[in-house]
């Protein structure tokens, strides 16, 4: 079958192999632009969630390659994501496009239906040790490409030449895209760190730490947030990213682990209010703790558990001394405005640095 | 005597009555807030993160008047209702959004109503009642007993098409005001479909409801549509919506539109909601299907009064020459 999936960051890497060694023919969507987000945006509710038009955009994209199927993962709410899929499905074929959306609900929830849609996708032939080894290669890509985008973030505060470490970074994912087996993975990983580790660098050079919080998708796909960490590590920023690839497929598909974020947010949201929203408030926590001079909040416009989580955030940014700055991403957005905010934001960090802790300071940020 | 208030915004109009009950059979004194004004208003949107939706403002304009006059405020989470469903992430969030979100609040009244777990449910609840209000269990259960009775008679009520308002007169005052919906000879029937505190609250809406009944329109919300019917249209989906209200709203209109002879649906909606971003589109695909006339009206704190009329008039007018036409 001819099968497109979610584009998110850089996940298709992963998915491209897998589907393909599932024996079908992945449609990779094609990374999303501003024409994604126009065919997502015009066919979307006005007030559906970015991630949910860019998703219809690219499926859209997929289609005109000759996609017959699109697989992605569902969920049981609170949030919207898990109703992403018969939206999405409803819309298309309003629309005339009789595809085949294949949702694999989390399985504890439903045995039988999760195994119903899995057998759509893995093909008679592949037995039981085959599809282990299968799923572990895609895991260990997975988990490469995740190793090297941490030591990217690394590195490029610190890169003497502005650029270079996107461009090996770039190499980098070539490197594991192309490589199949586990051993090749482990090669390509190798090789990327080296290359990583090459470029040249200012180790004295002191840097401001921003944690990076908010919904999952604007946090992974630098289309839709203007590459909020690129822009703030080329202002001197050491940025650290809450959220990986890897995080993602276990909260998805596994069992909800991060319980010391959860703990931490307990004292301030005492219910799980779905997407991200309880993490965001116990990252915040964690990145005032861990003595970080801010936190940078994404989240989609109207998102919902983005918006419990910043109407509480700045209480614990107050408590903590800890600035906050939230964004919201939509269609409109533009990087010019995003990187103004920041800016505007990694000044007063500076200066809030350099007097030592200010107290009027807490009072500007959460604006 | 122990005074607690209760906001009149957000779950007031579906739960009142129950809590009412319960709250002074266990001898405290219910304040309510008054109804929505432009005062209340304004507040919340100082008071709240300005990204929230209108009814969560709305809610906090309502604490904020209640501030300094009460003991307690009451502000429920609701989790589970026991109909499969949950509450929109706002509705989950609530107390921590009101106790971190404002300053200067007397102690909340919380209690997290999970009825999930039927029986276990309505014990866990009793117990954080008893806790929170340091009375016995056994007055707390007898409470809830009564509270059903109450709640039970109230919801016959505005299946009966009684307005909230209006059904929390007749209970609490005897007064015998005349159930609205019906006009005597209706120039059509419109399902008007929104939440209970977007339908309900006149300040909102710009009196919404007593406008198109002014215009001789018969008015069906979710509130008349038995629940039980409501829930089979749900389960007709491949998969239902998370959300007690938003399933209520779509179970409504689908149950009119395939049962019931109506001629145009209204969905009040509210500006940036994230539920209703997918119950309107579905609302929408659904009407679709029966072309079936389909407005949307978005509310938020600037929409005025005069624009909603407008549309609505311009809606019941194009309803009103389609039934002259399919007559003809
Ligand atoms: S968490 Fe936010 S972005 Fe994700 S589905 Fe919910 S509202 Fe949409
Ligand atoms: S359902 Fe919509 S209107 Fe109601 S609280 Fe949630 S976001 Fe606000």
């Amino acid at each position: 079958m001819r099968i497109t999936f979610p584009y998110m960051g850089h996940s298709h890497w992963v998915f491209r192999q897998l589907l393909s060694e599932l024996g079908h023919e992945p449609i990779v969507p094609p990374s999303p632009t501003k024409r994604t987000l126009d065919y997502g945006t015009r066919y979307s509710p006005e007030f559906a969630c970015i991630p949910f038009k860019v998703l219809l955009g690219s499926y859209l994209e997929a289609i005109e390659l000759g996609a017959e199927a699109v697989v992605t993962t569902g969920g049981v709410g609170p949030c919207r994501a898990g109703y992403y899929a018969p939206l999405h499905q409803r819309i298309l074929a309003d629309l005339g496009y009789e595809i085949d959306i294949i949702v694999l609900e989390p399985p504890l929830r439903n045995m039988k239906e999760f195994y119903r849609q899995l057998r759509k996708l893995i093909p008679p032939g592949i037995g039981i040790g085959n599809l282990l080894c299968i799923l572990h290669r895609a895991w260990v890509k997975l988990n490469a490409i995740d190793h090297l985008e941490r030591l990217s973030h690394q590195i490029r505060p610190r890169e003497l030449e502005r650029g270079r470490t996107t461009r090996v970074f770039r190499k980098c994912l070539e490197l594991i895209g192309a490589a199949r087996t586990v051993s090749e993975i482990n090669v390509a990983r190798e090789e990327g760190v080296r290359l990583l580790t090459e470029i040249p660098i200012d180790r004295e050079k002191e840097l401001l730490k921003i944690g990076i919080i908010g919904e999952i998708y604007v946090v992974l796909e630098p289309f839709i947030n203007h590459n909020v960490q690129i822009l703030l590590e080329g202002m001197g920023v050491l940025a650290d990213r809450s959220i990986y690839l890897a995080d993602w497929v276990r909260g998805n598909a596994l069992v909800p682990g991060e319980k010391d974020i959860k703990r931490a947010a307990r004292p301030y949201l005492k219910e799980l209010v779905g997407g991200h929203g309880l993490n965001s408030i116990g990252e915040t926590v964690l990145y005032a703790r861990r003595g970080f001079d801010g936190v940078v909040q994404l989240a989609p416009f109207a998102c919902i558990p983005e918006i419990v989580a910043k109407s509480i955030i700045p209480s614990v940014s107050r408590k903590l001394g800890i600035p906050v700055l939230t964004l919201f991403l939509d269609e409109q957005t533009g990087e010019a405005g995003i990187k103004t905010r920041l800016e505007a934001f990694v000044d007063l960090l500076l200066q809030k640095k350099r007097k030592g802790a200010g107290a009027q300071w807490n009072q500007v940020t959460w604006a | 005597m122990e005074t607690i208030g209760v906001p009149r915004a957000l779950a007031y109009y579906t739960y009142f009555p129950f809590w009412k009950t319960v709250l002074e059979g266990l001898g405290r004194e219910l304040v309510v807030s008054g109804t929505t004004n432009k005062a209340i208003l304004d507040q919340g949107v100082s008071e709240a993160t300005n990204d929230l939706c209108v009814p969560i403002k709305i809610f906090f304009g309502h604490v904020v008047q209640l501030k300094g006059q009460v003991d307690k405020i009451f502000v429920p989470r609701l989790v589970n209702v026991n109909q499969g469903d949950t509450f929109c992430p706002k509705f989950l969030g609530l107390p921590d959004m009101v106790e971190y979100g404002m300053n200067g609040l007397p102690p909340l009244f919380a209690p997290r109503i999970d009825l999930c777990k039927k029986i276990r449910g309505w014990f866990d609840l009793a117990k954080m009642v008893a806790e929170a209000l340091n009375c016995n269990m056994i007055s707390v259960l007898k409470g809830f007993q009564q509270g059903k009775k109450a709640q039970a008679e109230y919801d016959s009520l505005l299946l009966g098409g009684y307005a909230p308002k209006e059904a929390m007169e007749l209970m609490y005052t005897g007064q015998k005001g005349k159930a609205s919906g019906a006009a005597k000879k209706p120039v059509g029937t419109i399902a008007l479909l929104g939440y209970p505190y977007s339908l309900y609250d006149d300040f909102l809406n710009g009196n919404l409801l007593s406008k198109l009944k002014g215009l001789g329109v018969k008015v069906l919300t979710p509130e008349m549509a038995p629940p039980s019917d409501l829930y089979s249209q749900i389960r007709l989906l491949p998969k239902g919506l998370f959300w007690y209200f938003s399933n209520r709203v779509l179970g409504a209109g689908m149950y009119y539109l395939s049962e019931v002879n109506i001629d145009g649906i209204v969905h009040v909606s509210n500006f940036a909601c994230g539920p209703d971003a997918m119950v309107n589109k579905l609302l929408e695909l659904e009407a679709k299907k029966y072309t079936c006339p389909f407005l949307t009206i978005s509310l938020d704190e600037h929409t005025g009064q005069a624009g909603i009329h407008t549309r609505l008039e311009a809606f019941v007018d194009m309803v009103r020459w389609r039934r002259q036409r399919a007559c003809e």
